[in-house]
């Protein structure tokens, strides 16, 4: 098959993800020593939240809805050795999301939308940036229908045949965000454009929270599938060994999707206009989607273990050392299960009802979003980029140990600028400040942590150039490198796969009356009860 | 189909360790009296010094027939008011919070003390200080440029000193 227009499509998605993180990590350094107030001539909190408010947008939005794009037009290919369906379709999707980010970016950098990427209504921003972010995930639906259409399509053609997991992992992925983004949607053309264009005066900003958490808890899960995806379909098969699980993936999958999406209220918890047993019922449904993960973290290290042993690790814990430490996907998954582990046990406390109240909008919050999304998510990520850029580019990684540096490096970078922030969240720092004014001697405490922070940002920003440095000389390299994408095997082919495990349909009976139960009545109530809204603000 | 016996039993432990959190986060919530802002009271901010509760001479806090004690407190663009009041440890407390423009949060370093203050709304929030000392109350919300310029000041007393400096007027004559 002639796949150079399906690697094209991907490798273009992959560098505007890419540039976009580039151009994010260094105002990430800037951010962290601006707010540390040590160096004086540097603030500025209009440049300060102008940066924080397009650091958020190009990190979660860019990167993350870019690099899902092009991964998932060349797994969905790749897996299911058929052509991307409609390429014209595909490229205008591109077209639109690429358009949606220029707009977004010009009122971003030129501080008329410095709402920070959460949007913050009744704060207003330049029209321009909720039409742009309207027009990013318009982009992104283009991919979903893409990705839809080729399941359909080789279930046609392979009746009774197991879809290929790394393409039901990608198909439950755009049905999730199809599902994840009509939170958001509401909110930015019901709400926020007609409100910003001045054809309404006011907005309910209950509402608005109501639905954006709509969006919140599972566009995490969207940013988080690729990561997932390659630690079931493609390090074992780097690692030397063979998936532990297909069928336990598949599962795994189906509840990320399910119980991630009406689960979302747990962003809530501090809020006043959505009652107790609707933040209780969201925040059971929160401990249920902990379970896909146990079960990841058990058979993707069960796929690790079947590799090490392969490789002649002996004992209890000598497989350990027996695995392919200096593969770069290898390495990527090992410590973006590390930062996992971690970052998971600061999400239970976040998810914790009681304990919520501690760390609430303290500096934790953001400590806990970079260690788990910036570490585990992006970490592989990266991984899936050294082991793409050669299938996709046709020539040879420029230099693997620059890639294993770049993923120690970006692992020790995040540990020393997450802790000390988990830490100033528990001293009760507020996130979000650009600067330390209070008159209190508890701030004191806080100088240390944010010096330690300092060379953590400084130590990403260095990684993040060898990572772009690294992808850039692979590009313009003269060798050439003839390879495709492998998938593990599992060591129990699927067979006699039930329909619930191979297909959609009832899962989306399923989330419809989930979503209905958890959010029909909280959003209906605003319609019911006499409310409030609010003018529009400047910020 | 294949599931293999080890991973039924890790699926068995996870559903056991995740409903172990469940019921400790039930128990805690129903029976400890977690107070989470969830009351859902809406209330016109922009016309909040008309309203009679947050008027300007009802700030801050007022003693309760039951010895409690209601704290209703604005918050606006860039601060808490009013900006100091003494309160007393070891009483219950209930805050009520309105912002006049914007969303602000609000916490109390090392307690739970901790609510959004949304616009067009009432966050109510009870709980019971346990340590005196001078505390500021911080805003943990970004509410425009001026967000980390966002505090006030609350002092924290034993209750027999509050009793003391807040003696009803004109009766203690004795």
């Amino acid at each position: 098959m002639n796949n150079a227009v399906e690697k094209k499509l991907a490798l273009t998605h992959l560098w505007v993800a890419f540039g976009a993180f580039a151009l994010a990590a260094v105002m990430g350094l800037y951010q962290v020593v601006e707010r540390s107030g040590f160096f004086g001539f540097l603030e500025s909190r209009e440049v300060y939240y102008a940066s924080v408010s397009t650091h958020g947008v190009l990190m979660g939005f860019v990167l993350t809805t870019f690099f899902i794009m092009g991964f998932g037009y060349y797994v969905a290919s790749s897996s299911l050795k058929m052509p991307v369906w409609n390429k014209t379709f595909a490229w205008t999707g591109f077209g639109v999301a690429l358009a949606g980010v220029v707009m977004a970016a010009l009122p971003l950098l030129g501080g008329a939308a410095s709402v920070l990427y959460t949007f913050y209504p009744p704060m207003k921003a330049h029209p321009l940036f909720y039409i742009g972010a309207t027009l990013l995930v318009v982009g992104s639906w283009f991919w979903c229908v893409s990705m839809i259409a080729m399941h359909v399509q080789w279930k046609k053609a392979n009746p009774g045949q197991p879809v290929p997991l790394a393409m039901f992992a990608t198909t439950a992925n755009a049905i999730l965000w199809l599902w994840t983004s009509a939170g958001v949607a509401l909110e930015v053309l019901f709400q926020l454009i007609p409100w910003a264009l001045g054809w309404v005066d006011t907005i309910d900003d209950g509402l608005a929270r109501t639905l954006f958490a709509w969006t919140l808890h599972p566009i995490v899960y969207f940013w988080l599938i690729p990561s997932y995806t390659a630690f079931y379909c493609l390090v074992p098969k780097q690692a030397g060994g063979f998936l532990f699980s297909d069928e336990m993936a598949r599962a795994a999958f189906i509840l990320l999707v399910v119980f991630s999406l009406p689960i979302g209220f747990h962003h809530l918890y501090m809020d006043p206009e959505q009652g107790h047993g609707w933040k209780l019922l969201h925040g059971v449904g929160t401990f249920i989607v902990t379970l896909p993960t146990f079960i990841t973290g058990f058979t993707v290290i069960a796929s690790l273990e079947i590799a090490g042993r392969l490789n002649g690790g002996k004992g209890l814990f000598g497989w350990i050392a027996a695995l392919p430490w200096t593969n770069p996907m290898v390495l990527a998954m090992i410590l973006g299960l590390l930062m996992l582990i971690l970052g998971g046990f600061g999400g239970l406390i976040n998810a914790s009802y009681a304990m919520n109240a501690m760390v609430h909008n303290t500096a934790w919050v953001p400590g806990h979003f970079h260690l788990i999304f910036g570490g585990t998510t992006v970490i592989m990520y990266f991984g899936i980029a050294y082991y793409f850029w050669p299938v996709l580019s046709g020539k040879p990684l420029y230099c693997k140990s620059l890639a294993l540096t770049q993923l120690w490096t970006w692992f020790v970078g995040m540990m020393i600028m997450t802790t000390p922030w988990h830490i100033l969240g528990l001293l009760g720092q507020p996130r979000r400040i650009d600067s330390v004014n209070y008159n209190n001697l508890l701030t004191l405490s806080w100088e240390p942590y944010e010096a330690t922070m300092i060379f953590g940002g400084a130590i990403l920003l260095y990684s993040s150039g060898l990572l772009i440095y690294n992808l850039y000389k692979t590009q313009i390299g003269s060798e050439t490198f003839q390879g495709e994408v492998e998938y593990a095997e599992p060591i129990h082919a699927p067979t006699d796969l039930p329909e619930y495990l191979n297909s959609f349909k009832v899962w989306n009976i399923v989330i419809a009356v989930f979503m209905l139960i958890a959010f029909g009545y909280p959003i209906l109530q605003f319609f019911l009860m006499e409310t409030f809204g609010s003018g529009r603000w400047g910020v | 189909m294949h599931i293999d016996q080890l991973e039924k039993k890790w699926a068995t432990i996870s559903l056991g360790i995740a409903g172990l959190f469940v019921a400790i986060i039930l128990i805690s919530a129903l029976f400890h009296g977690i107070h989470a802002p969830s009351n859902v009271e809406t209330i016109d901010s922009a016309r909040l010094h008309l309203s009679e509760e947050f008027a300007e001479d009802n700030l801050g806090p007022q003693r309760n027939p039951d010895g409690s004690i209601t704290v209703r407190m604005v918050a606006g663009r860039y601060g808490f008011y009013p900006k100091t009041m003494t309160l007393p440890a070891e009483t219950n407390l209930t805050f009520r919070w309105v912002s006049l423009d914007v969303i602000h949060g609000v916490h109390i370093p090392m307690t739970n003390m901790s609510t959004m203050i949304v616009p067009g709304y009432v966050a109510q929030i009870k709980t019971v200080l346990h340590h005196t000392g001078d505390y500021p109350l911080l805003c943990n919300e970004y509410c425009g440029m001026g967000h980390a310029h966002m505090w006030s000041n609350v002092k924290v007393v034993t209750k027999s000193d509050w009793d003391d400096m807040n003696k009803p007027a004109g009766v203690s004559h004795e």
